[in-house]
């Protein structure tokens, strides 16, 4: 079986040798392609183009997509499918130096299936986060793979610093920033009231999509509780390269988690109370 | 009432109304999570053999979740006409499926026993329908309502376009509003999910939005699907707004988590009647989708599908311009699979229409769940037959914002192309007027967005 797989592989790479000498290989477009026959104003048509990563200006066969628009489509779903399935790089985390801890998913596909498994920590990572995690400050950070490990590695780096130096200039006090593995938004609730902070701050990998894979989310909520309710969560999204840059997020929500201490309120409350105060 | 059946001379017992709803359920992996669903595929049938006996008033006296605790509950049993629910009230779940499908019952004879019926009665019929049952009960309604168009006509689709930006740059937006109208996509609504729900932003979309329908004279009507009460703090500092925007569930406590109540939804009618833009009454534009309660954790022992239409039973008292179906829109701990999520577009059609509402369709999958592209464009081809009001516009059907993936305005075309329909009456004179659409057909010029430039 062994010699059947490096058999396959270095067919492959002959043949990728073979089809670079002989100039035979497609290098199928990345970029969104300008599909309008004819159009009424093609500057226009190309400013509006740059303006959005939507898939606009495609142009159409009768009613359906181009042959190009549509298999970059499909190529863009399958490759978020794929990135769904990804695991976080060990190495990456012990750059960043980050405790790891873990929910009660023990799979991806538990965690996908059962959503109480990612929404609570293991019973070991309770017992280190009781012992090690820093209390009583006033924010603290959790960052989680979520859906999207690529998301992480690929706005952690920037985001993290950028977000502890905008604390550290209003003196707030900050916990030392965790890594739950497999970890759902409600994990923080638990978080936050093992370390007893009044804000906790989740920085998860969203649902890859098309456009991007690497799309992280901030969900900020106050003093979490027993009568906590989903519409008390601050939730800032879009945080990647094509949305929101991670280091103005990370100074973005310095701003806000500021804001939400000041008002001792997150989610719909804090919006209203800020609305009647401006 | 009887709760239990022996099939293959096997016994199999139930212990409530709930739980034979919950068991007579097609398998959904969200159920499953709940621990309500079937444990067998023959246990399933046997509860639809229990469920199918079971009289209307069963039902009646027995709501999934009682009226003293839910709101939800107290709104679709306060609505109800009960002269007409005396009428039916010892039909048996079967015989109601029957009289739905049989040719001499026709769109005004649903229209009637709706007001009779209960969300949970209808959400009991749709579990002993097929596929073609759901398709050809839900092609004999069509529910109209008014706004700045008037929506549900026979042969004509709408669509919402949906041009979403993941800064909600101003000027990114219009380019993708400008591309949805020239394939014919917005005569539902021009509707923005924005990533900043703050008042300002919400506002300088709305003006944006306004003042472009206003420029081109387009008819339809503009809305940004931001939390109600931010659209309504816009609203009461003079913002234009034509339809107001909110999600809701099937279950108190979901609504609570969604920041909503009865009263909340009251107020906002109330000021949109006043201080709205638009010429009709029908101001209200609601979201559902099966999961949403068991992604709360506020099912309270109920099934997706039942709190789905509990949903309907709800949003029905505020008399919406369009109710859209999202189901697919959570992930695959609700709908596991394209299987399950066409099954539920199917069934949520047939579900909104018998409650007598303008419904739309998002056949709608995320990119962690097992679906693609094929599986979401039977269940829009399935709906469009089985008479949807109208779907989503996406570019290209890719959302960049809330990354998942809906109809795009490709596909919306197509759907029109397929089945002869035609865009809403005003909208289509102004497609006309712009050089886009000639006899229902979309001609050189469309497609391409800088017509408006």
């Amino acid at each position: 079986m062994m010699k059947q797989i490096n058999m396959d592989d270095l067919i492959q790479r002959v043949m990728a040798e073979l089809a670079k000498k002989t100039g035979e290989v497609i290098h199928f477009p990345e970029q969104k392609v300008c599909g309008v026959d004819n159009p009424h104003n093609p500057e226009a048509l190309e400013r509006a183009m740059a303006r959005t990563p939507a898939r606009i200006g495609i142009g159409r066969a009768g009613t359906r997509m181009k042959t190009v628009s549509y298999l970059q489509f499909r190529i863009d779903q399958a490759a978020a499918q794929d990135a769904v399935m990804k695991t976080i790089s060990p190495e990456w985390l012990q750059q960043l130096q980050l405790p790891e801890l873990h929910s009660r998913a023990t799979s991806m596909q538990e965690y996908l299936m059962d959503l109480e498994s990612g929404r609570l920590l293991s019973d070991e990572s309770v017992r280190w986060l009781e012992q090690y995690g820093d209390k009583d400050k006033d924010v603290q950070i959790v960052i989680s793979d979520g859906l999207s490990t690529s998301a992480c590695e690929a706005t952690i780096p920037d985001l993290l610093p950028a977000l502890l130096q905008g604390l550290a200039m209003r003196n707030i006090s900050v916990g030392k920033p965790v890594f739950i593995h497999k970890g759902r938004v409600w994990i923080q609730d638990q978080v936050a009231k093992i370390v007893n902070c009044k804000v906790v701050l989740s920085l998860i990998g969203e649902r890859p999509g098309l456009a991007t894979a690497e799309s992280l989310s901030a969900y900020m909520i106050y003093k979490p509780d027993a009568n906590t309710v989903e519409s008390d969560r601050t939730v800032v999204s879009n945080i990647h390269r094509g949305g929101t840059q991670p280091i103005e997020a990370g100074a973005y929500l310095a701003e806000l988690l500021a804001d939400i201490l000041k008002y001792q309120a997150s989610g719909v409350k804090y919006m209203q109370l800020r609305a009647q105060n401006s | 009432m009887k709760l239990a059946c022996v099939i293959r001379k096997q016994h199999y017992q139930f212990t409530s109304v709930r739980d034979v709803l919950a068991k007579a359920s097609e398998e959904k992996s969200g159920d499953r999570m709940s621990k309500i669903g079937a444990n067998s595929a023959l246990e399933r049938m046997a509860a639809k053999v229990v469920l199918s006996e079971l009289q209307l008033k069963d039902i009646y006296e027995n709501p999934v979740i009682p009226y003293e605790k839910d709101e939800v509950t107290r709104v679709i049993y306060d609505d109800l006409n009960l002269s007409i629910y005396n009428e039916i009230k010892n039909w048996t779940v079967g015989e109601l499926r029957e009289y739905i499908l049989s040719f001499s019952t026709g769109m005004p004879e649903l229209t009637r026993i709706s007001r009779g019926l209960t969300s949970e009665m209808i959400a009991a019929t749709a579990k002993l329908m097929s596929s073609i049952d759901l398709v050809m009960a839900s092609q004999k309604m069509r529910h109209q309502a008014y706004c700045n168009t008037l929506i549900g006509e026979p042969g004509r689709l709408a669509f919402r376009c949906q041009p979403n930006h993941p800064t909600d740059d101003p000027e990114g937006i219009l380019a993708s509003i400008k591309e949805g109208l020239s394939y014919g996509s917005g005569d539902a609504v021009i509707g923005i999910n924005p990533n900043n729900d703050s008042v300002e932003s919400v506002t300088k979309l709305l003006k944006m939005t306004y003042e472009f329908m206003l420029e081109w004279e387009i008819p339809t009507q503009n809305c940004v699907l931001a939390h109600i009460t931010t659209q309504m703090q816009a609203l009461r500092s003079g913002a234009p707004i034509s339809l107001m925007f909110q999600s809701l569930a099937g279950s108190q406590r979901a609504n609570d988590a969604f920041g909503v109540s009865k009263d909340l939804l009251d107020e906002a009618l109330e000021l949109m009647l006043r201080k709205g833009t638009a010429a009709g009454s029908n101001v209200m534009y609601f979201e559902t989708g099966q999961g949403s309660e068991v992604s709360l954790d506020a099912h309270e022992g109920v099934d997706m599908q039942t709190l789905e239409a509990r949903t309907y039973g709800f949003c029905r008292h505020w008399k919406p311009f369009m109710v859209n179906n999202v189901s697919g829109f959570i992930g695959p701990e609700t709908l596991y699979d394209g299987r399950q999520m066409i099954r539920a577009d199917l069934e949520d059609l047939f579900m909104g229409k018998l409650h007598g509402l303008p419904m739309g369709i998002a056949p709608t999958y995320t990119n962690h769940m097992h679906a693609d592209q094929n599986d979401q464009e039977i269940a829009g081809m399935l709906t469009v037959l089985a008479g949807a009001n109208f779907y989503m516009g996406v570019p290209g059907g890719d959302d960049v914002m809330l990354s998942y993936q809906d109809t795009s305005y490709h596909d919306d075309a197509s759907y029109r192309e397929l089945l002869g329909l035609r865009p809403l009456r005003e909208f289509e004179k102004w497609l006309e007027k712009m050089g886009l659409m000639e006899n229902g057909r979309l001609t050189e010029r469309a497609g391409d967005l800088s017509v408006f430039d």
